[in-house]
């Protein structure tokens, strides 16, 4: 599944990031391969909001495409595994 | 980079200590700044960047600012200038912002595995507390190694304490084992800890400067490691106590919402219409152009020179002529620019430290997609409603050559200037509603279709929108003030020569009747096509000097009766899509390639005339 298909308030876990000058900025803003995140918005057709703590940060749609993610439970590791 | 000890450059004593400021975008570095260094601060420019940094002196040792950046490598200008200060630092102060410690932490490790003294400021201590959190500070001191000290830097909440601990207290942290492992296999090739980091992270600059080769870099292997491990450390210091929504955190999904974030993003524009179009403008413009330098100084030049050079030479018309370098130039850069440029800036750096501008970007992201832009081309887009110049200069944000050159030609092209809107709002009111509509109409369609054709046809990739949205927050005011200073300052520098070189091209082919051949040669096309008196063709030559010269001189015409209301929007048409000013034009010679400036030029000069006269055909 990739990135772009997650529905908002829906958690996950990013599988892998393709490009690897995208992959090695967006580690710092806590986006790489194996973290656990939440949607917490999606502009119609627009860039996905990911929440990691109290930190957001949007991504470009065409960006959202490339990223393979996992969905995971509501009940996995808590809400929201990065503050807890 | 010839010389990578950059901090050499501030002339200091060679022995004294470098404290060296280090934290994401935003995090309130400043306030610690000016809180150490008091008001001797000199700030200087690295060269070939348009980043200033900032150093003082805190007892017998240096201070130095850098700029905000979320880890030290070669991603970007700001992160090259902050990498070459950080390395050569002695002590770090590292300020951290405590509601974002995913984030900022990642920074922090990073300076810690360079093996530097650090202190760590945990800034907006305040916060913690309103947004539900709990943070165990020394828990957090004992992860990393170093002193963590709890700030509220804008009330000046822990600043003693960090003085006190700048000098005595820094101590290098704890390393993460991938590097205290690997950097000894790197270590007799550099000269510092600091360096030896960034050659295992494969930072190319620092590898070309000690003429390593043949390296196997590990950077996604440390980055991984780093990440994780200040995940797990946040995990152990960080506990959320509730989970209420806080209303600034509703406020910002408000603003990212189309329901909801357009008609913030209305009343937004709105409001900065109001403040620059109409105050700054109108009533501030009046006062600066108008009286200062268009009666003051000017009368003051004229007194002195006229005397001296008459009138007729080539020499007063090149100093005191109608474009004079002198006169005009003055008088426009800092009676009209000025003003129109600082309050374009202020209004900037007001929704950047609110945290407003990333979420616009964010919101326009997707109608920015189909033309070859990401969100973050608002920002040009936004400054070039103040001045085409100034926002050309802008498109450096974006991220690849495509989008520069895109966004560049879509300003050349469709954004009319303050200078120009208010001649042009000034000759449509009169018209009426419908033809106001038109223009817009008109204009918007040109602006849209310009951008998807180039989307189409110019080669390469445009790069995915990455945003990191801070909390909403109100701004301060010093630090408005602050950024709006050094970057108005920066764009009078760099564009002031420009346009003083303008001035003198248009005055040589003045003297020379060059002017009156070029006005002439037009005429077929404005009288035959574009269905307007011939007499157009030399507002249309203004326009180019001054933008708003040439809205101007459309304004004499119609005082004078010789544009009917449809002819007025044809003009209007024209003069909006035309090429921007001369200074803007050089901008883009500067900025771009040769061959693409002279296709945004021409380009924008085939456009208007098409579009204009495709207008004309139609309604006049």
């Amino acid at each position: 599944m990739r990135l772009d298909q997650i529905n908002k308030g829906q958690r996950f876990l990013i599988v892998s990031i393709p490009d690897k000058q995208i992959s090695t900025q967006a580690i710092r803003l806590g986006i790489y391969e194996g973290a656990k995140l939440a949607c917490v918005y999606k502009l119609p057709a627009g860039p996905v909001v990911i929440q990691n703590g109290m930190q957001e940060i949007a991504i470009g749609r065409g960006l959202a495409r490339k990223i393979e993610i996992e969905p995971l439970d509501k009940g996995d590791a808590g809400q929201c595994s990065a503050i807890i | 980079m010839q010389c990578h000890n950059m901090t050499e450059k501030i002339d200091i004593n060679k022995d004294a200590k470098k404290i060296v400021l280090v934290g994401n975008p935003n995090v309130g570095k400043s306030v610690f700044f000016n809180a150490l260094t008091g008001a001797y601060v000199d700030v200087s420019n690295f060269p070939g960047t348009t980043v200033d940094i900032s150093s003082g002196r805190y007892k017998d040792m240096v201070v130095m600012d850098t700029p905000g950046v979320y880890g030290v490598s070669s991603f970007n200008d700001e992160e090259r200038v902050a990498r070459d200060v950080i390395l050569y630092a002695d002590i770090i102060l590292n300020v951290v912002d405590t509601l974002h410690l995913e984030r900022d932490l990642f920074l922090t490790q990073q300076i810690i595995d360079m093996g530097k003294p650090v202190i760590v400021a945990l800034n907006m201590m305040d916060e913690v507390k309103k947004n539900g959190l709990e943070i165990d500070i020394d828990k957090l001191s004992q992860e990393l190694g170093v002193p963590v000290i709890p700030t509220v830097a804008v009330k000046g909440e822990g600043i003693e304490k960090v003085k006190e601990a700048l000098a005595h207290c820094a101590r290098p942290g704890n390393r993460l084992p991938i590097v205290e492992e690997n950097l000894q296999t790197v270590r007799h090739m550099v000269d510092e800890d600091s360096e030896a980091l960034l050659v295992l992270e494969e930072d190319e600059n620092v590898i070309a400067r000690h003429h390593i080769s043949g390296i196997k870099g590990l950077r996604e292997q440390i980055y991984q490691a780093r990440r994780t491990r200040v995940d797990e450390i946040v995990k152990k210091v960080m506990r959320q106590t509730n989970r209420g929504a806080s209303f600034s955190v509703k406020l910002g999904r408000w603003m990212l919402s189309p329901l909801t974030g357009i008609p913030i993003l209305i009343v937004v524009l709105w409001l900065v219409y109001e403040f620059i179009g109409v105050f700054v403008a109108q009533t501030v413009v009046e006062w600066t152009e108008g009286l200062i330098m268009g009666e003051y100084y000017y009368n003051f030049i004229m007194d002195l020179l006229e005397p001296i050079l008459g009138t007729e030479s080539f020499l007063a018309q090149l100093l005191i002529g109608e474009f004079g370098i002198l006169t005009m130039t003055p008088v426009y850069v800092f009676g009209l620019l000025l003003p129109l440029v600082v309050g374009f800036y202020f209004v900037l750096s007001i929704m950047e430290d609110s945290g407003y501008l990333p979420r616009v970007a964010v919101l326009t992201d997707r109608s920015l997609n189909s033309l070859g832009l990401n969100g973050r081309a608002i920002i040009p887009i936004i400054l070039g409603f103040g001045c085409v110049t100034m926002a050309t200069i802008t498109t450096r944000i974006l991220g690849s050559r495509r989008e520069r050159f895109i966004a560049t030609m879509l300003l050349g092209l469709a954004i009319p200037c303050s200078a120009q809107l208010g001649v042009i709002a000034g000759l449509l009111g009169p018209l009426g509603i419908q033809m106001t509509a038109l223009y817009v109409l008109v204009i918007v369609i040109v602006f849209a279709l310009a951008g998807t054709l180039l989307n189409r046809v110019v080669p390469g990739k445009s790069t995915d929108l990455i945003i990191d949205l801070p909390l909403l927050r109100l701004p301060r005011i010093g630090n408005v003030l602050k950024k709006t200073y050094v970057k108005s300052k920066a764009f009078i520098t760099e564009a002031g020569p420009l346009f003083l070189l303008g001035a003198v091209i248009i005055s040589v082919l003045q003297y020379t009747g060059i002017l009156d051949v070029i006005a002439n040669g037009f005429a077929p096309i404005t009288e035959g096509f574009l269905k307007l008196p011939r007499e157009t063709a030399v507002a249309f030559i203004m326009g180019i000097i001054r933008r708003d010269f040439g809205a101007a001189g459309l304004n004499d015409m119609v005082s004078q009766g010789l544009l009917n209301p449809s002819q007025v929007l044809v003009a209007l048409i024209a003069i909006t899509l035309f090429v921007p000013c001369i200074a803007a034009v050089m901008v883009i010679f500067k900025e771009r390639t040769w061959k693409e400036a002279l296709l945004i030029w021409l380009g924008s000069f085939a456009i208007s005339f098409l579009t204009a006269g495709i207008v004309a055909q139609i309604i006049v």
